[in-house]
């Protein structure tokens, strides 16, 4: 279909917002992290283990807002366990984070595997229904395309701003963003910075994780592997893009998800004359261009990736 | 000690014992601070004062003893509890976030953490009413990275003032500043301690000691060796009591300053928020330039400049007779200058590396310590030996990571890896900052012998007792530009002082027309 | 309870630090072990036998070591000077790709001539791949730990489009597998009848050649200064942007280099699968070595004994054998753990 029509069919809206959710509760999610000074490499495990544990609740006869709250809680003990290591004792938030994504996949293909020993085809579940908000999804296009969407994706919208007035209207975000940029400072005013940063990550880690549950409980209706594909570092990248900034981390989302819905057009359009191979592509060398973009001037919380000692001056 | 009228104390410390792995910080030290005065912790670098006074504010917990506050045990280790005491801290190296506002900064920690509201518009009102009765004015909210060094310090006042601190902890607060500038602290801490509060006043510097405080406690080596009332007491008798001995100055005789080493002609360059404006200066082969001025006013930039870090956006620089062809640091170690850099830390070592490495750090290369790629590990090791003991380098073996090594100790080595190449010219940057007398003696002995060896030093120092020890001339320099040079012998504090303030005494204002 | 940093650590200290972490995270997957019912000694004997348990074992465990040693000898290069490479997956494909494009037939030379060509291609390739996220990083301050990564997938959707396209096989009967390497090209074998190959040499010579660089050369010097300290590195005249350059070269070649020892040592053709995920298994082989080129060797070992081993495990008693990725997973982890061990020491207070 032609370009132009292409941008005004409800479905391309639709998908754009829809791709949008996992990537806007990952990116909103890492952002928190960032911000308390823990660069979070466990984004894309923490997604994977999401996924698979939501999945299997949902599959084992549970109910799905239950599920949600499982993946959010497995979601906050893997952020306790990168806390453990990277605040509480200072290692490396690198290999940290690389070794979290590493154990927590591996645990999710392990444990699926376990409960669901043989079988070639993944056994299917009922997913999220979308709700039509009154009303509003009455609105031509926008309403069908933003209004009829499944209840995550309500929620991940939601999260943004509450994100916003969290961090910036609250004590507790201001206390995050300042252990994040000086956290001494924050320990001279009587704060626990360590508690803190925990905090943050245990926070954002069980975003990641509902982010992943979206995509077994909303949008497909299975966990197959290498399910998140690489969404989880996507969402690293946004939140450079989005400059540390909740309202940016939507608009990068959904950005980015617009470029995917589109390339997965265009894709089904010029099939014969691009291997759909390149179409692929899209989705990670826009995100190295998008850092490309935003790197050099890109305002860093102050103290991202260093170590909180107490007792070391 | 004891009067006959007992004025109420405020704060008493007992018995308080702090180790560090093996330095013993503080040794049973006991003290107390009395309502309305103010009591000096005097004491050199390394005397164990910034530990005691952390201990007191809750960052770090004690071996052993107790804090009583109004009478009341103290919680160790707690911040919030110090400040729920009435304690408040403004430390040595400011607590603030840079990307935020003051006002944020300010009132971080004041509000119940699960609260869902910020009560921004009376914390700003109570803000000014402060900073009107104390005489601190700073934009609430002004980012706080924009800020001098003179008003940040304003914020940190406020900081402990908005938590209604009853008892001041002031670690060092004039290192960052002016005489001047000095002065109108000491006023605003005699307004405070009319008002009520107490302070406790931490400094090295024996001047500001005998001006502002009533009574005086002197550390040496993690124990109070004596407290004094100000009024009975006398330099000497303090200096003699922080250093446990006479220190002997070194001395420096006169010299005819030779051929210029360095040559700064008209340059102007910005580099990392500082900058140098048509800078001028000339530093000859036997004699000490120093540069005098409260951090942030240009020494950072002229300091990269001479080691190779940034380039001259005009005017030339030249070395040793030739315009300095690159500028890169490899290109200045090539050249013959040998640099001291500010932070030993960052700057100057590689901790997990060994000594004899770090030894070689700029001279790797050379063909006495390496052939076709490979190093050679014998004549390096050879020469850490040598070196170690011309500079007296203790605590470590030539094999040792040099992470054991003192602060002291880690100068030397640092020194000793540019000194033994007898360079031409040596950029010296804050070279005794955080180093005890001992060490600090040592060093000033080794600028001293290096400048009448022949090599020409550019001293930069926020240490005025310093400058005036070492330096033939000084210069003053105040937003990027730098003052006429002015022999050391017609040059005193508060002529000094004004110049680093920006009030130019004589004629003209940029350094353009003089004899340098 | 505090941390207080040691003044030095003994050599037994830094070696057995990691092995009690090993043997901590094969004590705990225990339990996944029990969870899935299974018995626990049978398990545990099965993945020993598996792993070392007969000649043919061994010689396995030594194959899957061969790509190990690698890409743990890119990754232990590339951490030391604080470039962090998770790109070893792309440039192994990389290599890989590079080893197929000269070693299918597009030059004609003796095998004495031909493997060095094939390893110099890969090298070259890889060298090339990673040099990207460097020098965007040294120019634009542009983070490489997701620049590498997401090249990882760029790297695989393009060399699936080459298999299903215009390298795919005529004679492969729709397979998605590349024409298979000359004869020339071939990694001779070492041992009859077991897959194991000059790779595994190839590896040995590799990491005793990376161990003399690190420790007794200019770039090895330089390396390591730059990665302890660039600042003072900066200071001190040392060419950083050089020294970094030059590392993510000898990074990106050597785990270009385990794509050859699969393509033209374990399988004789590229197909899509030949890394199940070696360059991100190199990390942990690295971090498990200590970032050691020498200790790679012993650590790729290890790791591939626990990956053969839960195939032979999974066979005997059922288990899933993605249970070698949690184990090495677990193992790095408790080797991170560790290493704070060494550095510090824990007091009361």
């Amino acid at each position: 279909m032609d370009l132009l029509e292409m941008f005004v069919s409800v479905g391309f809206w639709a998908a754009t917002v829809r791709m949008a959710t996992p990537l806007i509760f990952g990116t909103i999610g890492e952002l928190i992290c960032e911000r308390a000074g823990v660069l979070n490499l466990g984004i894309e495990g923490i997604m994977t283990f999401g996924a698979m544990i939501a999945w299997m609740w949902v599959y084992q006869g549970g109910d799905l807002w239950m599920a949600v709250a499982v993946a959010a809680g497995c979601g906050a003990a893997w952020g306790l366990l990168h806390a453990t290591f990277s605040v509480y004792l200072g290692l490396s938030q690198h290999v940290t984070g690389i070794g979290i994504t590493l154990l927590a996949s591996s645990l999710s293909y392990f444990s699926f595997r376990l409960l669901l020993p043989d079988v070639s085809t993944p056994p299917k579940i009922e997913p999220f229904e979308p709700i039509a908000l009154p009303g509003l999804s009455e609105i031509p296009v926008l309403g069908e395309a933003l209004f009829t969407q499944t209840a995550l994706t309500y929620l991940a919208l939601a999260t943004v701003p509450l994100c916003w007035y969290v961090l910036y209207r609250t004590p507790l975000g201001l206390a995050v963003r300042m252990v994040g940029e000086n956290p001494m400072a924050a320990a001279s005013q009587g704060l626990d910075v360590l508690a803190i940063r925990t905090g943050a990550v245990c926070a954002g880690s069980a975003l990641m994780s509902v982010g992943g549950a979206f995509l077994t409980i909303s949008v497909f209706d299975a966990f197959y592997f290498e399910m998140i594909n690489g969404r989880g570092w996507i969402c690293i990248a946004l939140v450079i893009f989005a400059s540390w900034r909740p309202g940016k981390a939507l608009f990068g989302a959904l950005l980015f998800a617009a470029f995917d819905a589109l390339q997965i057009r265009v894709q089904q359009a010029s099939s014969t004359l691009i291997p759909y191979q390149f179409f692929l592509m899209l989705p990670y060398v826009l995100s190295i261009v998008a850092l490309i973009i935003m790197s050099r001037k890109a305002a860093y919380p102050k103290a991202l990736l260093v170590p909180f000692r107490r007792g070391e001056r | 000690m004891s009067s006959n009228v007992q004025p109420p104390s405020v704060l008493s410390v007992r018995g308080i014992s702090k180790r560090f792995g093996d330095i013993q910080a503080n040794r049973d030290i006991s003290l107390s601070l009395n309502a309305g005065e103010v009591l000096a912790l005097l004491g050199e670098n390394g005397a164990g004062k910034t530990t005691l006074m952390s201990i007191l504010f809750g960052h770090y917990v004690a071996d052993a003893g107790s804090i009583e506050v109004n009478g009341r045990p103290l919680p160790p280790g707690s911040p919030s509890a110090a400040i729920d005491a009435g304690i408040g801290m403004v430390h040595q190296h400011f607590t603030l976030a840079d990307n935020l506002s003051v006002l944020d900064n300010v009132v971080l920690g004041t509000e119940r953490l699960w609260s869902p509201f910020q009560r921004r518009r009376q914390a700003r009102d109570r803000l000014s009413a402060l900073a009107d009765r104390f005489g601190l004015n700073v934009d609430p909210d002004a980012r706080v990275g924009n800020l001098s060094v003179g008003e940040r310090q304003r914020v940190e006042l406020l900081k402990v003032l908005y938590r209604d601190a009853r008892i001041l902890i002031l670690d060092e607060p004039t290192a960052v500043l002016t005489p001047q500038e000095a002065e109108a602290l000491f006023q605003t801490l005699t307004e405070m301690v009319s008002n009520g509060l107490s302070v406790i006043f931490i400094s090295h510097k024996l001047n500001e000691v005998m001006a502002i405080a009533q009574r005086i406690a002197v550390l040496r080596h993690g124990a109070v060796v004596g407290e004094y009332n100000r009024a009975d007491t006398s330099r000497t008798e303090l200096a003699t009591a922080m250093v446990g001995r006479e220190v002997a100055s070194p001395t420096r005789t006169q010299m005819d300053a030779g051929e210029p080493v360095l040559e700064l002609k008209s340059v102007s360059l910005r580099h990392n928020n500082s900058r140098l404006l048509h800078a001028t200066l000339k530093v000859g082969q036997h004699e000490v330039l120093g540069i005098a001025g409260v951090s942030g006013n240009g020494q950072t930039a002229l300091a990269d400049l001479v080691s190779g870090l940034c380039v001259p956006e005009s005017g030339e620089l030249v070395v040793l007779g030739r315009p300095a062809g690159g500028h890169t640091p490899a290109h200045m170690v090539a050249a013959g200058v040998g640099r001291i850099p500010e932070d030993r830390h960052t700057a100057g070592v590689v901790h997990e590396m060994t000594v004899s490495e770090n030894l070689v750090l700029e001279s790797y290369r050379q063909p006495e310590f390496s052939r076709f790629g490979w190093l050679r590990v014998r004549p390096i090791l050879e020469h850490a030996r040598t070196l170690m003991e011309r500079y007296d380098v203790r605590g470590a073996g030539p094999d040792t990571r040099t992470s054991s090594l003192s602060g002291g100790n880690m100068q030397k080595l640092i020194l000793a890896r540019v000194l033994s190449r007898r360079p031409p010219l040596v950029l010296a940057c804050q070279p005794t900052r955080g180093l005890d007398v001992g060490a600090t003696a040592y060093v000033h002995q080794q600028i001293l012998e290096t400048r009448n060896q022949g090599s020409g030093i550019l001293l930069i120092s926020e240490d005025l007792d310093e400058l005036l020890t070492l330096s033939d001339r000084i210069m003053v320099v105040y937003q990027g530009e730098l003052s006429p040079a002015i022999p050391t012998e017609q040059a005193d504090r508060a002529r000094l002082g004004l110049l680093m303030s920006g009030q130019r005494t004589t004629g003209p204002s940029s350094g353009r027309d003089h004899a340098a | 309870m505090r941390l207080e940093p040691r003044t030095e650590a003994t050599f037994w200290l830094r070696a057995m630090a990691p092995i009690l972490a090993v043997i901590v995270a094969l004590a705990l997957c225990g339990f996944l072990i029990l969870w899935a019912g299974a018995p626990l000694l049978e398990a545990y004997a099965a993945l020993a036998r598996g792993a070392l348990g007969s000649r043919f074992a061994l010689s396995e465990t030594l194959t899957r070591a061969t790509p190990l040693i690698f890409t743990g000898l890119a990754v232990a290069v590339a951490f030391r000077a604080k470039l962090w490479n998770i790109g070893g997956e792309g440039q192994l494909y990389a290599g890989a790709l590079a080893a197929t494009w000269v070693g299918t037939g597009a030059i004609d030379l003796p095998a004495y001539l031909m493997i060095p060509a094939i390893f110099s291609a890969a090298a070259l390739a890889g060298g090339l791949l990673l040099l990207l996220p460097t020098l965007l990083k040294i120019r634009l301050k542009v983070d490489e730990v997701v620049t590498t990564l997401l090249l990882n997938f760029v790297v695989l959707l393009f060399v699936n489009y080459l298999l299903f396209g215009p390298w795919k096989d005529p004679l492969s009967m729709g397979w998605p597998q590349a024409a298979p390497i000359v004869d020339s090209g071939l990694l001779p074998n070492l041992v009859d009848r077991t897959r194991l190959h000059f790779g595994l040499l190839a590896g040995l010579v590799a990491s005793v050649a990376v161990w003399i660089v690190m420790r007794f050369t200019h770039w090895g010097f330089e390396i390591r200064a730059v990665g302890l300290n660039t600042p003072a590195a900066v200071f001190a005249g040392i060419p950083v942007n050089a020294t970094v350059v030059r590392t993510a070269l000898l990074s990106g070649g050597l785990a270009a280099c385990a794509g050859v020892t699969e393509v033209c040592g374990t399988k004789g053709y590229l197909t899509l699968d030949i890394s199940p995920g070696f360059g991100y298994t190199g990390i942990a082989v690295a971090m498990l070595a200590g970032l050691h080129p020498l200790g790679v060797v012993v650590s790729a070992v290890f790791v591939a004994a626990i990956y053969n081993g839960a195939d032979s495990m999974s066979r005997a008693v059922g288990i899933s054998n993605y249970l070698a990725d949690v184990m090495t997973a677990v193992a790095l982890l408790a080797v991170l753990v560790s290493s704070l061990l060494v550095q510090y020491r824990i007091r009361r207070g």
